[in-house]
C-alpha cells in the first residue's frame, strides 16, 4: 500500500524536479552566453561554474552519510540508513563528474591531464572510499549486516579524509587557491562571483532531487524485499 | 581492568600459539613481501642508485601488501570454526576482544619485520637500521594493526571477503602509508628529526584516531 503521505511527497518531488529542471537550463545560458570570459584562462573556464558546485555537492552527500550512518548506528532506523545509501551513490556520481570536469579542465591550462596535488588525489582517494562502500553493501551477507558494515566505513571514511588531505599537502599545490568563501582572496569579478553561487544553489537542488527520489526507491526496494521473504 | 588485561592477554596467548604451531600469518607476509620486492626490482630497474631512491616507497608498498594478506587470516579461525560465537557468549568486554585480536596482529606484523628489514637493507644496500626510522616502523605498525583489525572483522564475514578487505582497507590507511614513504625517504637521505617530524606526526594523529575510533566501531560489528 501507498500511504497518503507518500504520494503527497511524490507530488512534492515533482514540483521539485520541475523547478530544478528549468533552473538548471536558465544555469546554463548563464555560464555558457552570459558571464563574461575570463581574461587569462579563456573559454575553458566556464567549467569552473560546473565544476565548483559538483565539489560543494560531493561533500555534502559524504558529510550526509557520516550523518545517516552515525544515526543508523545508534538508531537502527531504516530512515538513516536509506539516507546513507542514496547520499553514497550521488556521492560517488558527482565526485565522479567533479574527476571528469576536473581532467578536462587541467589539460588545456596546466599542459597534463592530471598530476598528484592534494586536492586531485584526495578526490581520487574519496571515490575510491566510496566506492567501497557502495562494493560492501552488495557483498555483505545480510541487508542488516551490510547496513551495519557500511555505516562504520561511511564514518571512518569521513574520519580519514582530512588526514589524506594534510598528509598529501606536503608537495607543491598547483590548483587554484579558493576564490570564495571564508579565508579566500577574493579575486572574482563580481558577476563571476553572482553565478557560482546560483550555480551551486541549483545543483544543491538537484542533488536533494537526486537524494530524496534515490531514498523514496529505496524504500519500495525494502518493501518489495520484505514482500519476497514473506512469499518464500 | 586488571581483568580484561587478564583477557587480552589470554587472546593474545591462544594466537601466538596457534601461529607458533601453524607459522601461517607470518610466513604468508614475509613470502609475499620478499616477491613484491623482487617484482618492485624489475619494474624499476636494479642500478644501485636507483636503488636508493626507490626503496622507501618499495619497501613500504610491499609490507602493506603483505600486511594485508596477514589481516585477511586474523578472523578465519573463529569465524569458520565458529569460535567467534564462544568468545562472544564468555562475559568478557568487547574492548578486550579487540585488542586482544589487535596485539596479535601486531606482533605478527612486528615480527615480520624483523625479519624482513635487515633482508631489504642487504637487498637495497642501504643502511635502514636508524633509530627514527624504527620508530616510524613501529609507529605505522600500530595504525595498521588497529585500523586493520576493524575492517578484516568486517572483511572476514562478507562474501568474496579476500577482495573486500584490500578495497576497502587500503584507500583509508593511505595517510600511513604516505607518511611512512616520505619520512622514511627523509631519513634514508640522511635526515634528521626536523625533516621527517610531519611525517610521523601523521602518523600519529592516525593511531590516535584509530585507536579511539576502532574499538567503538569493533564493538557494533560483533553484536550479532
Amino acid at each position: 500500500m501507498i500511504s497518503m503521505r507518500d504520494k503527497n511527497l511524490g507530488t512534492i518531488r515533482k514540483l521539485f524536479l520541475a523547478i530544478g529542471g528549468s533552473a538548471m537550463v536558465l544555469n546554463m545560458y548563464l555560464i555558457f552566453m552570459w558571464v563574461p570570459t575570463e581574461k587569462n584562462l579563456g573559454i575553458i573556464q566556464r567549467i569552473f561554474y560546473l565544476h565548483v558546485p559538483t565539489a560543494w555537492v560531493a561533500f555534502i552527500a559524504f558529510f550526509l552519510v557520516l550523518i545517516g550512518s552515525t544515526g543508523y548506528l545508534i538508531k537502527k532506523s531504516k530512515l538513516w540508513d536509506r539516507l546513507a545509501l542514496a547520499s553514497a551513490e550521488v556521492g560517488v556520481l558527482f565526485t565522479t563528474v567533479l574527476i571528469v570536469t576536473g581532467v578536462m579542465w587541467a589539460k588545456p591550462v596546466w599542459g597534463v591531464w592530471w598530476n598528484w596535488d592534494p586536492r586531485l588525489t584526495t578526490s581520487l582517494i574519496l571515490w575510491l572510499i566510496y566506492l567501497a562502500y557502495l562494493m560492501l553493501r552488495s557483498y555483505a551477507p545480510s541487508p542488516e549486516q551490510g547496513a551495519k558494515y557500511a555505516a562504520i566505513l561511511g564514518i571512518v571514511g569521513f574520519l580519514d579524509v582530512p588526514i589524506v588531505y594534510f598528509s598529501i599537502k606536503w608537495w607543491r599545490t598547483l590548483h587554484p587557491q579558493a576564490v570564495i568563501g571564508p579565508g579566500s582572496t577574493g579575486e572574482l569579478d563580481s558577476s563571476m562571483r553572482l553565478l557560482l553561487l546560483i550555480s551551486t544553489a541549483i545543483f544543491t537542488i538537484l542533488f536533494v532531487h537526486l537524494l530524496t527520489t534515490r531514498m523514496s526507491l529505496r524504500k519500495m526496494e525494502e518493501r518489495l524485499e520484505e514482500a519476497n521473504h514473506i512469499v518464500s | 581492568m586488571k581483568r580484561s588485561l587478564v583477557v587480552v592477554r589470554t587472546i593474545l596467548w591462544k594466537d601466538l600459539l596457534l601461529e607458533l604451531k601453524s607459522k601461517d600469518v607470518i610466513i604468508s607476509i614475509v613470502s609475499f613481501a620478499m616477491l613484491a620486492l623482487v617484482i618492485f626490482n624489475f619494474a624499476f630497474g636494479s642500478s644501485s642508485q636507483l636503488a636508493s631512491l626507490i626503496a622507501p616507497g618499495a619497501i613500504w608498498v610491499s609490507i602493506t601488501f603483505a600486511g594485508v594478506i596477514g589481516l585477511n587470516r586474523l578472523f578465519v579461525i573463529e569465524h569458520d570454526q565458529g569460535s567467534i560465537i564462544g568468545l562472544l557468549l564468555t562475559p568478557v568486554s568487547r574492548d578486550s576482544i579487540y585488542f586482544g585480536k589487535m596485539l596479535s596482529m601486531f606482533v605478527f606484523l612486528t615480527i615480520s619485520e624483523i625479519i624482513l628489514l635487515p633482508i631489504y637493507a642487504i637487498l637495497f644496500n642501504t643502511s635502514i637500521i636508524h633509530p627514527l626510522f624504527l620508530l616510524i616502523v613501529a609507529l605505522g605498525t600500530i595504525g595498521f594493526a588497529s585500523l586493520g583489525t576493524l575492517f578484516s572483522a568486517m572483511a572476514v564475514n562478507t562474501r568474496s571477503r579476500e577482495i573486500m578487505l584490500p578495497v576497502m582497507f587500503l584507500p583509508i590507511v593511505m595517510p600511513i602509508l604516505i607518511g611512512s614513504v616520505v619520512a622514511s625517504a627523509n631519513i634514508l637521505d640522511g635526515g634528521g628529526w626536523s625533516d621527517a617530524s610531519r611525517g610521523i606526526h601523521i602518523i600519529i594523529v592516525f593511531d590516535v584516531l584509530s585507536l579511539i575510533v576502532s574499538p567503538l566501531l569493533f564493538e557494533q560489528i560483533i553484536q550479532e
